[in-house]
């Protein structure tokens, strides 16, 4: 009987816990369901394991739905907080998964690689980040990075007979799990500390001890191993390489979801655990916000691989987000979730249109690629435009409110604190705006000012059009009338004060 | 018709976008391509058209709001910053809509035959900057009035960078580039007004008349004002930020040039007048000697450096770096009568300059070059040409009984009548000579003398088409010369506002003078 009882209370924990982690597991058993329909689908109708997926993503996101109307909670004894930070977090590496996965069947038909697990994979790193994003402890954290990780390092390495993708994937597994050992050297420490993994027990422990070396170092390991997820200089090294020998579509997605997802891990860990070394963290951040700025965007103005300029391009994104993380503020939270939805769908618009270069025997991998642009479709070349301007944060464009937050994250810390730091980060990140300017425009002249090379049609699909509709409107809608992305940001940087 | 009038900074505002969607949805081929330029032009002609209800029904009661702005919009927008969809004009605004829609329109009818390849974008673009550069000037939100600010930038250097001559490129991103630096540093400075104005009263708002009557701490007011500086000196441009714009004129096609001397630079020069002065008057203050002195420096230097030139276009952009130092010096030295007069010269270097530049495309259309030494003694076999030129040349230096004069003479009075400024005052004159100098330097070389080049021997002279593009702005050379009233009636509610923000204590003695020049005309000024 006492079994029975044990039984019973185990199953009744389950089933109140998982409720909170179903979007999570929808994607992992559609995943996994997936590899099976993987053998059971014929080579030449490999296509339709996207569709599954997209349902899988879909359900997931149905899931999502729900919890984000049945409220909010904690499950597994505080090793998940599903909050409206989680869930703001949640929604875009979902929307990005989803994105991504109907932009890519064409293009892997075209790379001669359509395989389920490529899906599968996309699945599982998606149901990765949603744990990290929702991670309210170390080990939760870590399971959900290594998750989301692992798949990745596979995804970047799917083109098995391309050397550079094999290299890439080598390379980032390498220094990924350098970084990753760096990070759990810092969560260790962290841990000795306070003898607990859970964030707000370790928040508590620091905040009595803010200035024993244990705690120092700790959180140097861990700045240190979450700048190189989101490839910030000077942890940006493997960025390039792995993004330019990565299949264009995992491209696509590292540059947004794993960098959303490891960014939403360095909000919650900074603010809720390490609150009390605002100081130290602020000046590490912000110089290293100001190395990413600059450096991401001088590289890439010298690059004639649109992959690694688009590579170089994300960087110095992820150092404006970096910038609300430096103002540790409330705004400065806000203008982060803010910075990295928009960027969802202006940056995997650009890769969109990457990909439709991407015909068989033809590479479409350089800015030359691009000439001539407009004249073989006028609309592709003006989507492309717009997703540049974006990026450059022309108004009235989403990339610009995203920017626009940002400064007035960094400027309002200004004025409150006083700090001449916050002004010249306020400077730099102003001046950057120009530089990347110049570097999208490259692009734009190829498309608009050159003659038209090579004559092969482009690579649409449905999902593609799709994608590229969804990402056009959203720049330009949310561009113009941003009141529901900022509106939900606000909600989300409320359980993290 | 109420909902027109209620509505009409809306409609003139995104009446050039119709035209767009038009000529976008238009059949394509050659054989088409008149019906695209037909479209753009009476787009153009109707846009001008319908912005003219803005001028007869100004001081119609019905459309005055409580602030004192006209045909007012206010809407919510972004209500989780407090951004609002805020659109109103008062007579500075509105005299540069009106010039907007004006050289917007002669600047389409300019291009019928220059412009030969991808007619269908080239309108685009000429309609979408005519958009933004309208928005500009309506705007009363700041955050508005800077997507606005930025979204002109886009189509303008599409318009150099695909029609203009050899170093286009290099040209079109020198301008994007420049002035999208300014205006980033811009921002920057209006997002320390939105904090600073919330921790003033609480509400969240970029409301530019709620700005005005900010009190605001001296250190403030002075970065914010140097970064809105370097956002408007850039654009005017000023002494030395000017370096963007002969090679942006140079490189680009005719009707770019119109619109870039006529309207964009009227931007710089509107942001100082609108935002830099009544918002931030210490700081306007504290700099004023600095600020003199860079107008002065680039009244002198522009004439001299055009003085020098080769290239006729090129000539004419540094003419009129020296003019809107002109302009420039008026706006700062805020005495009702200068500011008035520098708001007056921005129209009418927007009317001559913008001839000039249609002038120099006539004979590049014909002859591409622009290199002076190509021409001579053009008035021989062009006579309608040369009689234009005449006109324009004179209205440009400044001939009593056209526009320059009025301005210019306003310029220097209001400057000359503040015993501390006086000495700008008679260093700025010294421009006017220098002018004087390269224009009529630049008309004798090009329109006197012998024919000697046979291709100009058979030079067609102005077509019907050509001629109407001039005629307006020849009317209206003679109109503020002679009748400058019609135009400064409008001018004086807001200056007097302004002046009394930035130099309270200067207005009872002046208000007197601004009557005497206005009595040139012969009527006082009514009171308003």
């Amino acid at each position: 009987m006492d079994q029975y009882n044990v039984a019973s209370e185990v199953f009744s924990f389950l089933r109140k816990n998982a409720a909170y982690i179903g979007p999570q597991i929808h994607l992992v058993m559609w995943g996994m369901g997936l590899l099976i329909l993987d053998f059971l689908i014929p080579k030449e109708k490999k296509r339709l394991i996207s569709l599954f997926a997209l349902l899988g993503i879909a359900a997931a996101m149905v899931h999502w739905y729900r919890l984000y109307h049945a409220g909010v909670g904690r499950a597994f004894f505080d090793m998940i907080s599903l909050d409206s930070f989680s869930l703001f977090f949640q929604l875009t590496v979902l929307i990005a998964a989803a994105l991504t996965v109907m932009m890519s069947y064409r293009y892997l038909d075209e790379e001669g690689e359509q395989h389920g697990e490529y899906y599968a994979l996309i699945l599982f790193a998606t149901s990765g980040m949603m744990f990290m994003v929702a991670a309210l402890d170390l080990v939760t954290i870590f399971v959900g990075l290594e998750l989301m990780s692992i798949s990745v390092y596979v995804l970047v390495g799917f083109l098995r007979f391309n050397l550079k993708s094999n290299e890439a994937s080598l390379k980032y597994f390498l220094l990924g799990a350098f970084s990753t050992g760096v990070l759990l050297y810092g969560m260790s420490l962290l841990y000795g500390i306070s003898g607990s993994t859970n964030l707000q027990v370790i928040g508590y422990a620091v905040s009595q001890n803010p200035t024993s070396p244990a705690v120092v170092l700790g959180m140097i390991g861990m700045l240190a191993g979450l700048f190189f997820k989101v490839a910030a200089v000077p942890f940006h090294m493997w960025a390039p390489d792995a993004y330019e020998g990565a299949p264009t579509s995992v491209t696509a997605f590292m540059s947004v979801a794993v960098k959303a997802a490891a960014f939403a891990v360095f909000f919650r860990v900074l603010m809720v655990s390490l609150g009390s070394l605002r100081d130290l963290s602020t000046i590490l951040i912000s110089v290293v916000a100001i190395l990413t700025m600059t450096v991401g965007n001088w590289a890439a103005v010298t690059q004639s691989n649109i992959k690694r300029l688009l590579a170089y391009s994300s960087i110095s994104h992820a150092g404006y987000v970096l910038l609300g993380l430096a103002t540790g503020s409330e705004l400065g939270i806000r203008a982060g979730a803010v910075y990295l939805f928009l960027y969802t769908f202006m940056n995997l618009g650009a890769w969109a249109v990457v990909l439709l270069l991407r015909r068989r025997d033809i590479p479409g991998e350089q800015i030359d690629d691009f000439n001539g642009l407009f004249f073989r479709n006028p609309w592709v070349a003006g989507l492309m435009l717009l997703f540049l301007l974006s990026l450059g944060g022309i108004p009235p464009l989403a990339g610009f409110i995203a920017k626009y937050y940002v400064f007035a994250a960094v400027i309002q810390e200004y004025l409150t604190a006083g700090s001449k730091l916050m002004l010249w980060l306020a400077i730099i990140a102003v001046l950057n705006a120009v530089v990347a300017l110049y570097y999208y425009v490259k692009i734009v002249v190829a498309m608009f000012m050159k003659e038209l090379s090579e004559p092969a049609e482009l690579s649409f699909s449905v999902g593609n059009t799709i994608t590229l509709i969804i990402t056009a409107a959203a720049t330009i809608i949310l561009g113009i009338y941003p009141n529901v992305v900022i509106r939900f940001a606000e909600v989300a940087a409320l359980p993290l004060l | 018709m109420d909902f027109f009038m209620r509505n009409i900074l809306n409609i003139v505002t995104y009446f050039p976008l119709v035209g767009v969607l038009l000529i976008i949805l238009w059949p394509k081929g050659k054989e088409h391509e008149d019906g695209i330029r037909w479209i753009a032009n009476l787009v153009g002609f109707i846009g001008f058209v319908i912005s003219l209800p803005l001028m007869l029904s100004f001081d119609n009661p019905k459309y005055i709001g409580a602030d004192g702005m006209r045909f007012g919009l206010d809407h919510e927008w972004i209500t989780a910053i407090g951004a609002r969809y805020h659109l109103g004009i008062d007579g500075i605004s509105l005299l540069l809509t009106l010039l907007t829609t004006l050289l917007g329109s002669i600047a389409i009818l300019s291009s019928w035959s220059a412009i030969q390849e991808r007619v269908r974008e080239y309108y685009c673009y000429l309609l979408l900057l005519q958009t933004g550069m309208i928005g500009v000037f309506v705007a009363l939100d700041f955050f508005l009035f800077y997507v606005f600010w930025e979204v002109m930038l886009v189509p303008m250097y599409f318009l150099i960078g695909i029609w203009g001559s050899e170093r286009r490129l290099y040209s079109a991103i020198k301008f994007f580039l420049y002035t999208l630096f300014g205006s980033v540093v811009m921002l920057l400075g209006i997002l320390a007004l939105y904090f600073f104005q919330h921790s003033q009263t609480g509400v969240w708002s970029f409301d530019i008349l709620r700005y005005q009557r900010l009190s605001i701490p001296a250190e403030l007011q002075w970065w914010v004002f140097l970064a809105f500086f370097l956002g408007f000196a850039i654009k005017v441009p000023m002494f030395p930020f000017h370096t963007w714009l002969p090679d942006a004129h140079t490189d680009a096609p005719t009707a770019a040039s119109v619109i870039l001397a006529g309207v964009l630079l009227k931007m710089g020069t509107y942001g100082f007048v609108r935002i830099s002065l009544p918002v931030l008057p210490q700081a306007t203050l504290h700099f004023l000697p600095w600020m003199m002195t860079l107008c002065v420096i680039g009244i002198i230097y522009g004439a001299l450096v055009a003085m020098m030139q080769k290239d006729w276009k090129r000539l004419v952009a540094y003419s009129s770096v020296s003019h809107l130092g002109f302009c420039m010096l008026g706006v700062f030295a805020a005495t009702p009568v200068a500011l008035q007069g520098g708001i007056l010269q921005m129209i009418n270097h927007g009317i001559s300059t913008g001839a000039l530049f249609l002038i120099v495309g006539i004979v590049y259309e014909r002859r591409h070059t622009r290199l002076i030494a190509e021409y001579s003694g053009l008035s021989h076999v062009m006579p309608l040409y040369a009689t234009v030129f005449l006109i324009m040349t004179m209205s440009s230096i400044g001939l009593p009984a056209l526009n320059g004069f009025i301005g210019e003479f306003m310029i220097l009075q209001g400057v000359f009548g503040d015993n501390n400024l006086r000495f700008w005052a008679i260093l700025g004159a010294s421009g006017i000579v220098l002018g004087a100098a390269y224009m009529l330097w630049l008309y004798q070389r090009t329109m006197f003398g012998k024919v000697d080049k046979p291709e100009n021997q058979k030079l067609q002279d102005l077509n019907l088409r050509e001629l109407a593009t001039f005629v307006p702005l020849i009317i209206l050379a003679f109109w503020i010369g002679l009748y400058p009233k019609t135009f400064l009636q409008y001018l004086d509610r807001p200056v007097i506002q302004i002046v009394q923000r930035v130099r309270p204590g200067i207005l009872q003695g002046q208000e007197i003078k601004t009557t005497a020049v206005v009595m040139k005309s012969g009527q006082s000024t009514t009171e308003r």
